[in-house]
């Protein structure tokens, strides 16, 4: 039924044509349909609350995209928020301790325990190289010890021979002794599938616990599972204490709402995916892969993403455009600056040319780093208008003062002077380089490097001169326009103005 | 106990049955589209679904709206709808006395509880003395069948199997023909657990339905698919798939006696309309029970069946 939820939401908005910042009713809006798609996804209904509320406040006043409609703007704020819950603090197995690293695995009956029990024996086996055995303490699904000793012999890792007598607690005392005496690195204890409700078996997961001593406590759980997950996920957080979380059944084709409840709940990682019934097929779990999974709105998240890449083009553009002709003074710099703190980092400045990992690479190399861009922009918030607009004025006793004012050296206001001067120098030298013939000529004639943009740290722009030189379109970009900007979806005007 | 009461008891232990949800929603209060909201939510968290919960509380608006009411007089009406549903899709699993033998297969998704069923469908038809044949055709997951065997010998049905990786279809025919010639009354096979979207398992499922035809074209007399009570939505992409590849007859819901509630059932029922026949209330085979739909609703929504 949500196949057409981007229609209706689409109908929602249109003739709306604006941009600006999100509205209450914006928000409003379009999360009323995000929630059904959330529920429609399985996820449990306490769960979506808490997460409609988290959203809404992130959500309110956030800024809305050239040529991405509010409700569109929403969706990506909301499959963020989905990426960050599912994401948040995953780690390694910590199976790196005084041997034997002990692993206990429950959950539901049929949630896939056992399966996954051999699958981790033997991805510790060979991604970890540890020497792993498996112990079934299952003395009530009739067939469970045999499917383990399969398992074990099919992935070569040891396994505690079975005795019939035993209760599972005694069965894991014996695993945990002779896990030691043969010199294991990690046990991984299999229990018997228990009902979260049932009193009695919980209390034996309790003991069970207690005595092994578990640096890992799994709870195996179906991507198929509804509204019981807020249960389970309860119940076994409470009752037993997780610290992390299998989801299994992910090569199936449900949204797998269940994921966002259970992380929800517990608070524990989701740690790994299972995705079928070979021993092999347990992958690490993708935060993004899943959030795109339960929303089911790839479609609008990818809209968004391509108008947000095709705006930082524009910009790209424009300094490009700014630098052709040589007119590139501190405040442009400051600007930059600025963009570059705003978008979260260094990198996203040159990467604001898709294309140039190479030159964020070397730039990190060099030191360049964010409390650098701070006291950058402090020299430059220390400088007055008209030094900011001719360099040339900064005198000695100005620098000093510079310095003085931005809490930093009279050497860091030079080095900031020398690069600036390096970078407008070059840029010149493009500009005049180029001349009529454009840009792209330039660029593309991808001669020699120009000077280091950044205190002659060795920035290539060879990169660069790539980029613009195989621009899709095949042509010069527009710069006067800016109306070729390939890619973007049918619908989507690239010209709209705010 | 009754399955029923097992299942109210189940209910009870959670603290999020339906009538939690809904008591203090109603109280003394109009019933407006807050009220609606919280109806809706509370059938929403039994897995009814978004869809079936809207048409179900829309119901319920057309004669409520407005009104003042109190809970158990809004659950009781709640409950009748729910049953009306479901209540036309009541119905036995007989083994007929025409087809010799009946043939019934159980398919599903890996986990949902298909050998426990079969085995206790096992112990449940040798007990109504017809002479049973198991056949343990998942012949993929490690110790299927040596789990059937164990329901086997408990009930002293034979079991056939082959060893594992085996050709399921191979050895179901083979089942077949041996029943022919035994007067087996009832074949009951056990199928591996396949997700519904690979589609190389459902070829693997469609050539055993192809096989049993062979023989039968009228069989599988009874094709069920068998559907964990915690499932979510997925349930009804899982029965279109099943459906397509092996004739889905009807439905068995088993784990009901956890904390999920398996209103999914509902779900299904307003979409395909096929019988539910079963629904597994504990471990024991005599806690596979026939499915009421009165019974159901009510203990859905976290009613008793003597108010």
């Amino acid at each position: 039924m949500f196949d057409s939820l981007k229609d209706k939401l689409q109908s929602v908005f249109s003739g709306l044509g604006r941009t600006g910042a999100l509205s209450e009713t914006d928000v409003n809006t379009a999360l009323r349909d995000v929630r059904l798609a959330l529920l429609d996804a399985d996820v449990a209904v306490p769960v979506v609350k808490q997460f409609m509320e988290l959203i809404r406040e992130k959500a309110i006043g956030a800024a809305v995209l050239k040529s991405v409609r509010p409700d569109q703007q929403v969706i990506k704020i909301v499959n963020d928020g989905l990426q960050e819950i599912l994401g948040g603090d995953a780690e390694e197995l910590k199976v790196d301790v005084t041997p034997p690293a002990v692993i206990l695995m429950t959950g539901l009956q049929g949630s896939g325990k056992t399966t996954t029990a051999g699958k981790l024996a033997q991805f510790l086996k060979i991604k970890r190289k540890k020497r792993v055995m498996l112990a079934s303490l299952d003395m009530t699904r009739p067939a469970a010890r045999d499917q383990l000793r399969i398992l074990s012999e099919q992935a070569e890792v040891g396994i505690l021979p079975e005795d019939d007598k035993q209760t599972p607690l005694q069965l894991a005392k014996r695993a945990i002794k002779s896990a030691e005496l043969q010199g294991y690195d990690v046990l991984i204890l299999d229990t018997a599938g228990r009902q979260s409700i049932d009193d009695g078996l919980m209390e034996e997961l309790v003991a069970i616990k207690s005595v092994s001593n578990p640096v890992e406590t799994l709870l195996v759980a179906d991507a198929l599972t509804g509204q019981d997950a807020v249960n389970t996920a309860t119940a076994f957080k409470s009752k037993i204490g997780i610290s992390g979380i299998i989801l299994t059944r992910l090569d199936g084709d449900a949204r797998g709402g269940a994921a966002l409840s259970m992380r929800q709940i517990t608070g524990c990682p989701i740690k790994f995916a299972g995705v079928g019934e070979k021993l092999d097929a347990l992958e690490a779990f993708d935060p993004a892969r899943m959030a795109s999974r339960i929303l089911d709105m790839g479609d609008v998240v990818a809209l968004v993403e391509k108008a947000a890449e095709a705006i930082e083009q524009e910009e790209a553009m424009r300094m490009a455009q700014r630098m052709a002709k040589g007119k590139f003074d501190l405040n442009d710099f400051l600007s930059q600056l600025r963009q570059l703190k705003k978008m979260g980092g260094v990198g996203s400045l040159l990467g604001m040319l898709p294309g140039i990992g190479k030159i964020n690479k070397q730039l990190a190399a060099a030191g360049v780093d964010d409390s650098m861009i701070n006291r950058q922009e402090a020299i430059i918030l220390s400088m007055t208008k008209k030094e900011r607009a001719s360099v040339g004025l900064l005198n000695a006793s100005r620098r000093k003062r510079i310095a003085f004012g931005s809490g930093t050296s009279v050497q860091e206001v030079n080095r900031l002077v020398k690069q600036y001067q390096d970078m407008a120098r070059m840029m010149k030298k493009m500009g005049t380089k180029a001349g009529a013939a454009g840009l792209k000529a330039m660029l593309g004639s991808g001669t020699n490097s120009p000077p280091g943009v950044f205190g002659g740290s060795g920035v290539d722009l060879d990169a660069m001169s790539k980029q613009f030189g195989s621009s899709k379109s095949g042509g010069l970009p527009n710069l006067g326009g800016m109306t070729n900007l390939g890619g973007l979806p049918p619908g989507i005007n690239p010209n709209r103005k705010k | 106990m009754s399955w029923l009461k097992k299942l109210t008891e189940g209910l009870k232990k959670t603290s999020s049955s339906a009538k939690s949800k809904l008591s203090g929603i109603f109280i003394g209060k109009k019933i407006d589209a807050d009220t609606m909201e919280s109806l809706e939510e509370a059938l929403i968290s039994s897995d009814l679904g978004v869809s079936a919960s809207q048409k179900i509380v829309k119901e319920f608006e057309k004669n409520y709206s407005g009104k003042t009411s109190d809970q158990e007089e809004i659950l009781e009406a709640l409950s009748k709808s729910i049953s009306n549903i479901l209540e036309p899709l009541e119905k036995e699993l007989i083994v007929s006395d025409v087809h010799h033998p009946h043939i019934m297969m159980l398919v599903g998704v890996n986990g949902s509880g298909k050998t426990t069923t079969a085995g206790k469908l096992a112990k449940r038809f040798s007990q109504q003395g017809k002479k049973v044949i198991l056949v343990a055709a998942d012949t993929f997951r490690a110790a299927a069948i040596e789990q059937l065997r164990g329901w086997a010998e408990k009930t002293s049905v034979e079991l056939i199997s082959a060893e594992r990786g085996a050709d399921p279809a191979a050895l179901i025919y083979q089942s077949i023909e041996k029943a022919r010639i035994q007067k087996t009354d009832l074949i009951l096979i056990d199928t591996a657990g396949r997700l519904q979207n690979r589609t190389e398992l459902m070829e693997e499922l469609a050539k055993i339905v192809r096989v049993i035809k062979k023989l039968e074209p009228e069989a599988p007399h009874d094709s069920l698919i068998v559907l964990d009570g915690t499932v979510g939505q997925n349930a009804l992409s899982q029965l279109k798939a099943f459906l397509s590849v092996a004739a889905i007859t009807g439905l068995i819901m088993t784990k009901l006696d956890g904390s999920a509630r398996g209103g999914v059932l509902v779900a299904l029922a307003e979409e395909f309309g096929l019988p539910i026949h079963l629904i597994g209330v504990g471990e024991t085979a005599e806690d596979l029970q026939d499915f009421n739909a009165i019974a159901y609703s009510r203990a859905l929504l976290g009613l008793t069946l003597e108010d």
